[in-house]
C-alpha cells in the first residue's frame, strides 16, 4: 500500500532520516516507536511531501509520490493528523471539516458519516475550533483527516495529553478504520498505548528503521522494547 | 463659515480619505496576513492604477462616465496582472523569505516608478469625474462624486469581506493565513493562493487609485504618501487583522482629513506617526492584532 524505500531527509544541512524504509499495509496499524528526535514526525512529514526526501522513494499504490508537490499528496488519499493537532484555530469546526472535504472533493454524505463517528462535534459546528477542549480538538483533527476518506492515515501522537476516556474513543476509531482496510501509520511515545492497538511496530532510531516487529511478539517479550527504546521513555 | 459647518466639511474630506485609505490598507494587510510579505511596492500599484486610469479615460471620448467605467475595470485588472507577474518572477523565487521580499519589493517600487516616469512623464494629469452633480448643503456645496467614492469603497470592502467569509476561495485564503503547512497537508496549493492574494492586494490599491484620481490627479510619485499611511493603518490596526485595518483606516483617514483642513497636512502626518510609535510601545500587536507577527 504505502512503502518508504531508503529515504534521506534533511532540515537544512542536518540529516534527520538516513535510509529509512518501512511498509504500511492495508487494514493494519503500523506503529513508529522511538525516542524524541529519532525521526518519527519527520517520517510522516516526508510522506506528506512537507519535508521532501533527497534520496529514496515513497510509493503509494504503485505510484511514486515523493516527487509530488506537497498539496498533491493528500489528494491521493493520505489523511494526516499532525502533532499538536494543528487545527485552523480561528476557523469554525464546520470550516475545518470543509477544508478536509475540499481536499478530495467529498460532499455532504462523507461529512455526515464523519459526524456520525464524532457525534459530539455535530453540536459544535459553529464554534471556533480553538475554543474546543483538548479532547474535542483531537476529535476534530481526526475528523478532518477522515473527511478525505483516506486509504492511508498518518497519526502523530493523537493521544498526547488526553484523558483516558478520550484515548479509548480515539483507539476505537483507529480500530474501526483498520476494519475498513485503511493503512494506519501511528507515531506514539507510550509503549502500553502502542501494544494495545498496533499490528506491527517499527523501532526508529537515529533516522533509521532498526527493526519492524509484530506487536504480538512484543507483548510476549517486553524486553525487546527496552532494547530499542530504553527504559526512560516508557 | 462657522465652526460647525467647517467641521462638517473637514469630516467629509476625512471620510473620503478614510475610504480610499481603507481600501489600500486592506490590500497591504491581506498580503501581509496571508503571505507574511511586507510589500513596499504597494504604493506603486496605487500609482500605476491612477496612471492607467488616466490612460483609459484618454482613450475614450464622449461622456466621461464611459472612460471612468472602463478605467474602473481595466486598471485594476492590469495592475493585478503586473502583481501576479511580480509574484511569479520574483517573490516565489525568493521562497517568500520575509527579509529578502522587503528588498525585492523596494526594487519593484523603483522599477515601476521609473517606468511610469519614462512612459507617462513627470506631469500631474487630471481625470474627469464620471459625473459632476453637487449636493447643496445650507452652508456649502459638496461634490457628489466624493460621496460616491465613500459609497464605492464601502461596497468594495463588503465585497472583500464576503469573499473572505462566504466563499471557498476565502476559506482557503484564511486557512493558508493561519497555517500554510497544514493547509498544504489538506490539498491547498499554497503557492497559487499566494499568487492570487498578491494580485488581489494590488487590485485593491489600484481600485483605490481609480476612485481618487478624479479628485487628486495622476502623478508618478503619488504612491509615497498612501504607502506611508497604509503602513500606519496596518500597524495600528494590527498586522493581518482586517477588522483592525478598517477601523484604523477610518481613525487615521478622518483625523488626517480634519487636521489637514484645520491645521496642516504635515501636522496630520506627524500625529499619525506619533500614534504608531505609541501603539508600537504600548500595544505592539496593534489594536485588534491577536498574535505577534
Amino acid at each position: 500500500m504505502l512503502e518508504l524505500r531508503a529515504i534521506d531527509c534533511f532540515y537544512g544541512r542536518v540529516q534527520v532520516l538516513r535510509g529509512l524504509s518501512l511498509e504500511a499495509r492495508a487494514g493494519e496499524v503500523l506503529c513508529l516507536l522511538g525516542r524524541n528526535g529519532a525521526g518519527k514526525t519527520t517520517t510522516l512529514k516526508a510522506i506528506m511531501g512537507l519535508v521532501p526526501p533527497r534520496a529514496g522513494a515513497i510509493i503509494l499504490n504503485g505510484e511514486a509520490i515523493s516527487g509530488l508537490p506537497a498539496h498533491q499528496v493528500p489528494r491521493r488519499g493520505v489523511g494526516y493528523v499532525p502533532q499538536g493537532r494543528r487545527l485552523f484555530a480561528e476557523l469554525t469546526v464546520a470550516e475545518n471539516l470543509e477544508i478536509g472535504l475540499m481536499t478530495r472533493g467529498k460532499g455532504a454524505a462523507v461529512r455526515d458519516r464523519v459526524l456520525d463517528i464524532f457525534p459530539h462535534l455535530r453540536q459544535r459546528l459553529r464554534q471556533q475550533a480553538g475554543t474546543l477542549s483538548g479532547g474535542e480538538q483531537q476529535m476534530l483533527a481526526l475528523a478532518r483527516a477522515l473527511c478525505l476518506e483516506p486509504s492511508v492515515l498518518l497519526l502523530d501522537e493523537p493521544t498526547e495529553g488526553l484523558q483516558p476516556s478520550m484515548i479509548a474513543q480515539i483507539r476505537e476509531v483507529i480500530g474501526a478504520m483498520r476494519e475498513t482496510g485503511v493503512a494506519t501509520l501511528l507515531v506514539e511515545q507510550r509503549v502500553d498505548a502502542v501494544l494495545a492497538i498496533a499490528d506491527r511496530v517499527a523501532f526508529i532510531e537515529n533516522g533509521r528503521n532498526r527493526r519492524t516487529v509484530a506487536a504480538a511478539e512484543l507483548r510476549d517479550d517486553p524486553a525487546l522494547v527496552h532494547a530499542y527504546v530504553g527504559v526512560g521513555s516508557i | 463659515m462657522d465652526f460647525g459647518p467647517y467641521l462638517l466639511l473637514a469630516s467629509m474630506e476625512g471620510a473620503v480619505q478614510a475610504a480610499v485609505l481603507a481600501l489600500m490598507a486592506l490590500g497591504l494587510s491581506l498580503v501581509f496576513g496571508v503571505m507574511r510579505v511586507v510589500n513596499i511596492a504597494h504604493g506603486e500599484f496605487f500609482m500605476l492604477g491612477a496612471v492607467l486610469a488616466w490612460w483609459f479615460t484618454s482613450l475614450v471620448g464622449g461622456h466621461p462616465a464611459f472612460g471612468f467605467a472602463l478605467a474602473l475595470i481595466g486598471a485594476p485588472l492590469i495592475v493585478g496582472l503586473v502583481a501576479v507577474a511580480a509574484d511569479l518572477l520574483v517573490l516565489k523565487r525568493l521562497d517568500y523569505d520575509p527579509e529578502r521580499t522587503i528588498v525585492a519589493t523596494i526594487g519593484l517600487l523603483y522599477i515601476i516608478q521609473q517606468l511610469a516616469l519614462e512612459f507617462y512623464g513627470p506631469d500631474a494629469r487630471p481625470v474627469a469625474a464620471p459625473f459632476s452633480w453637487r449636493i447643496d448643503l445650507p452652508w456649502f456645496g459638496y461634490s457628489g462624486y466624493k460621496l460616491f467614492v465613500i459609497a464605492a469603497a464601502v461596497v468594495i470592502m463588503l465585497g472583500v469581506w464576503a469573499l473572505l467569509t462566504r466563499t471557498r476561495i476565502g476559506l482557503v485564503m484564511r486557512a493558508t493565513q493561519f497555517d500554510s503547512e497544514t493547509a498544504q497537508a489538506f490539498g491547498i496549493p499554497v503557492g497559487r493562493v499566494y499568487t492570487m492574494v498578491f494580485g488581489l492586494g494590488a487590485m485593491l490599491a489600484a481600485l483605490a487609485a481609480v476612485l481618487i484620481v478624479p479628485i487628486q490627479q495622476a502623478h508618478y510619485l503619488m504612491g509615497g504618501d498612501p504607502l506611508l499611511l497604509s503602513f500606519i493603518v496596518v500597524i495600528i490596526g494590527g498586522l493581518g487583522s482586517l477588522r483592525g485595518t478598517v477601523v484604523a483606516a477610518v481613525l487615521i483617514g478622518m483625523s488626517d482629513g480634519i487636521i489637514s483642513v484645520f491645521f496642516s497636512p504635515t501636522l496630520a502626518k506627524i500625529l499619525a506617526t506619533l500614534l504608531v510609535a505609541l501603539v508600537l510601545v504600548y500595544r505592539p500587536t496593534g489594536l485588534f492584532g491577536t498574535r505577534t507577527a
